[in-house]
């Protein structure tokens, strides 16, 4: 995962570069709290370009840190969602919750 | 080993996490011969993935104990049972109902079976209190009408 902090914006974005299941989540939890906790930003992106793989383990994941952000006054947004992960997310009801961005190309 | 089916594999792998990954590749794997779509593939991939997981956190609770997996191929249908000796689902109806999870602590979604039925076929689950349970999944891989 590449984590980049733009100042400026009190932009927090998240470029996830491994699969997202069970496994990989508590990594990616724990890093994710800690640096929205250190900045606060006023916006959080995950980047879900390089993201090839997905189960339900990260929308578990993605709720949970959608309540960090919101509890700290960040809004938060997912980029670069795959239509194979895009799927997962709409039968669980998270756009509704956390904005999707359709920006990416794939 | 003996069989009616076109092909046939089983896999046994210890209840961790890191395994998820491996039992979901191998299952992507063992079907390609049948030269199913990328989304029918990850259709797959990720259910597996939902099942190996539910073993590991629900049937075995985080312990040691053995996942078998078993596919079977009959012409297009692939058939995927995958089955653990863990404590077993108390009541599967209430287990499958959507964002319904008996450990919300570590922020599962409750969309494990949710998940599996839509992205295959047919689902049929199988559990017995302390002795364990069964999920088979099944799929008709589409034939490639580009050919």
């Amino acid at each position: 995962m590449n984590i980049n902090y733009d100042q400026a914006n009190k932009l927090l974005t998240f470029e996830i570069t491994e699969e997202i299941d069970h496994c990989g989540v508590e990594k990616i939890k724990r890093r994710v709290d800690n640096e929205i906790e250190r900045y606060i930003p006023q916006n959080v992106i995950f980047d879900f370009d390089q993201v090839s793989f997905m189960d339900s383990a990260g929308i578990g994941m993605l709720i949970g840190r959608y309540k960090v952000a919101k509890m700290l006054g960040s809004n938060m947004e997912l980029i670069n969602v795959k239509p194979n992960i895009r799927k997962i997310f709409e039968m669980s009801g998270i756009p509704k919750i956390i904005k999707i961005n359709q920006g990416g190309v794939n | 080993m003996k069989t009616k089916y076109d092909n046939e594999m089983n896999l046994e792998i210890l209840s961790k996490s890191c395994n998820e990954a491996f039992a979901r590749i191998a299952v992507a794997a063992f079907v390609s011969g049948l030269d199913p779509t990328i989304e029918e593939i990850s259709d797959i991939k990720t259910a597996v993935s939902e099942a190996v997981t539910n073993s590991i956190i629900h049937g075995y609770e985080n312990s040691e104990g053995i996942i078998k997996i078993n596919c079977k191929i009959d012409k297009r249908k692939i058939i995927i049972e995958i089955s653990d000796t863990g404590k077993g689902i108390e009541n599967i109806e209430i287990a499958k109902e959507p964002l319904y999870t008996t450990k919300p602590e570590l922020e599962r979604s409750g969309m494990g079976f949710t998940i599996m039925e839509s992205f295959m076929d047919e689902l049929k689950i199988e559990s017995i209190l302390g002795l364990g349970t069964k999920v088979t999944m099944m799929k008709t891989i589409k034939e490639n009408t580009l050919d």
